[in-house]
């Protein structure tokens, strides 16, 4: 079968910069793609290759097996067309919620009838009916996102690039556009390709995936085999986090305990039990020479053992029984005094534990 | 009589009682200061978009220039236009001097900076990632333009306010290449400095009023536009 949209050598530089190298992948219709990795690894980046609004330094794209990366104008036009993107943050136009999602719709000169029927459509699929007259630029967060998607999945497209577009959103709303997406793969066969750093969004709706780092695809496979071995897949994907194995016990209100060795144990909100892998970001993780009085249900106290610094963040390891990543900025850093073998609390709440 | 006084009877009086020369000359300012504005928005708009969303060499340059000659003085204006259009001048043979279409042109070549400038201001001003949104909802090259300067809206009709202000009040240009001929090529700014110069504070006073007035209400009438514009 020939692949819907199939990438080869594709590398993107700004400046000196290199985003983007060597990535190569092909999506089929009907596909539920994943590209996994860290903010900054490019992601962003990739989907506004694929999503032919920005043309790559090298490299090609196939779209239905045609060239589309050095076709003519037309011809990339009529790609970008069988494309949706939502982005990581919604942007809209300064007008209603019904002129946003018509806009795709009048910029492919479809007839008012057609507008009408398929706008209404949209919104209703998206659970936003009954917010056509509403300003777009007024909505929540999560109002405007799901336009975002509404606005994609007007035109019926063949493609559908998503970049974590629930990251910053409650979970409410990061359900609804889940499931319409979902639904939208499963019954319409409309292919999707995920940029996204949530562990459980990506088992929850991919079957296929790739892991990008430092703009290099450095995995691919299916989901199940990727999360087959969880430990491996995460050290790879470990830069971002801390990645440990451990035995979880949840308790009657909910919380699991993890203990991950060494006489450690962490909270964690989410209810999976028996042998568990768990990831924390370092960014989820608060620094401190004192015990903090804080809400946060895990406070490990532990020894500075490595330091390193680019720009103006600092990582350090921390050595509570475990080592720990953490991140910082130089500036408090600096205020902290903080040097090899300083002594330290990290706090980090239950939500930040990610249990896989 | 307090010539403040006597100024704003007269004013009443003159619009009452339907004086003609008073209305051709209203009437001329406005036929004139509109034109120029709208073939300045006709072509200064698209080309403020232009600038704005294109990258090319020299386009620093081309805003520098662009925002400079915004605040150019009317009379070297008019005197530009005077050298241009008088019968020794390349477009001496369209005997265009002395008539209103001079005017026209002396002030179109005020407004055009000022419109293109502000539009192309406006129009970067524009989120850039709506850009990519529009290209990415499928809009084409024109289409994107259309819908960035939709989305300037309100910056656009600034610099059609401030492009019609500077045009209705500016006396310098029209009064070198228009000439002041009464019934004409008189506008309210030229008619104010020959009444001042006759000494006859009362009428120019009271056409001051007029010309106050007449942008009072057309400012008003643009910032109604404006502000519907930002609620849409």
């Amino acid at each position: 079968m020939m692949p819907l949209i199939e990438a080869s050598h594709l590398a993107k530089e700004y400046g000196t910069v290199k985003a983007l190298e060597d990535i190569s992948l092909a999506v089929n219709s009907g596909d539920f793609f994943a590209i996994i990795g860290p903010s900054g690894s490019g992601k962003s980046t990739l989907l506004r290759l694929l999503g032919l609004i920005e043309p790559p330094s090298s490299g090609k794209i196939l779209f239905t097996g045609q060239n589309a990366t050095s076709g003519s104008d037309d011809l990339q036009l009529r790609f970008r067309r069988e494309i949706g993107m939502v982005f990581q943050d919604a942007v809209l136009l300064n007008t209603s919620v019904h002129e946003n999602v018509a806009y795709p719709l009048k910029v492919r000169k479809k007839p008012q009838s057609e507008i009408e029927r398929r706008v209404k459509k949209s919104l209703d699929a998206v659970k936003l009916s009954g917010f056509e007259k509403r300003n777009a630029l007024e909505l929540s967060g999560g109002e405007a996102q799901r336009v975002s998607l509404a606005q994609a999945l007007v035109y019926d497209p063949k493609l559908l690039l998503l970049d974590e577009p629930t990251v910053n959103l409650d979970p409410r709303n990061a359900t609804i556009i889940e499931n319409t997406v979902s639904r939208l793969n499963q019954e319409q066969g409309t292919a999707v390709i995920m940029a996204t750093h949530n562990m459980q969004q990506v088992q929850f709706l991919a079957s296929e995936g790739a892991i990008l780092r430092d703009g290099r695809l450095v995995e691919r496979g299916r989901i199940s085999e990727l999360f087959d071995s969880p430990s491996t897949f995460l050290s790879i994907f470990g830069v971002i986090g801390n990645v440990f194995e451990g035995e979880s016990e949840v308790g009657p209100d909910g919380l699991a305990t993890i203990d991950i060795g060494a006489f450690r144990k962490i909270e964690a909100t989410a209810g999976k039990r028996g042998k568990v892998t768990v990831l924390i970001r370092p960014e989820d993780i608060i620094v401190s020479k004192e015990a903090l009085q804080s809400s946060a249900r895990n406070q490990l106290r532990g020894k500075v053992v490595e330091i390193s610094q680019s720009g103006q963040r600092v990582r350090m390891k921390v050595d509570v029984g475990r080592q720990f990543l953490v991140t910082m900025t130089r500036r408090s850093f600096d205020e902290m005094k903080l040097e090899l073998g300083s002594l330290v609390f990290l706090a980090f709440k239950a939500s930040s534990v990610n249990v896989v | 009589m307090n010539p403040i006084v006597d100024g704003l009877v007269r004013a009443f009086w003159l619009l009452i009682s339907f004086d003609p020369e008073v209305y051709s000359i209203v009437l001329l300012s406005l036929v004139v200061s509109g034109a120029a504005v709208l073939v300045g928005a006709a072509t200064g708009i698209p080309f403020g978009a232009f600038i704005a969303l294109r990258s090319f060499m020299g386009k620093r340059v081309l805003l520098s220039v662009l925002n400079t000659l915004t605040g150019l003085p009317p009379v070297v204006v008019g005197l530009l236009v005077y050298l241009v259009l008088s019968s020794s001048g390349p477009l001496g043979p369209l005997q265009l001097l002395y008539t209103p279409q001079a005017m026209v042109i002396a002030q179109l070549v005020m407004v055009f900076p000022i419109v293109a400038s502000v539009t192309a201001s406006s129009v970067s001003s524009v989120d850039r990632k709506l850009r990519l949104r529009a290209l990415s909802l499928g809009a084409d090259g024109s289409q994107l333009t259309l819908t960035m300067l939709r989305e300037a809206r309100t910056g656009v009709l600034t610099a059609m306010v401030l492009a019609f202000g500077a045009a209705i009040s500016e006396v310098g240009a029209v009064m070198i290449v228009g000439g002041n001929i009464r019934w004409f090529t008189r506008t309210l700014t030229t008619a104010i400095l020959l009444e001042t110069e006759l000494g006859r504070f009362g009428i120019a006073l009271a056409l001051g009023i007029i010309l106050l007035t007449l942008s009072f209400v057309i400012n008003v009438a643009l910032t109604r536009l404006q502000w519907s514009g930002l609620r849409r």
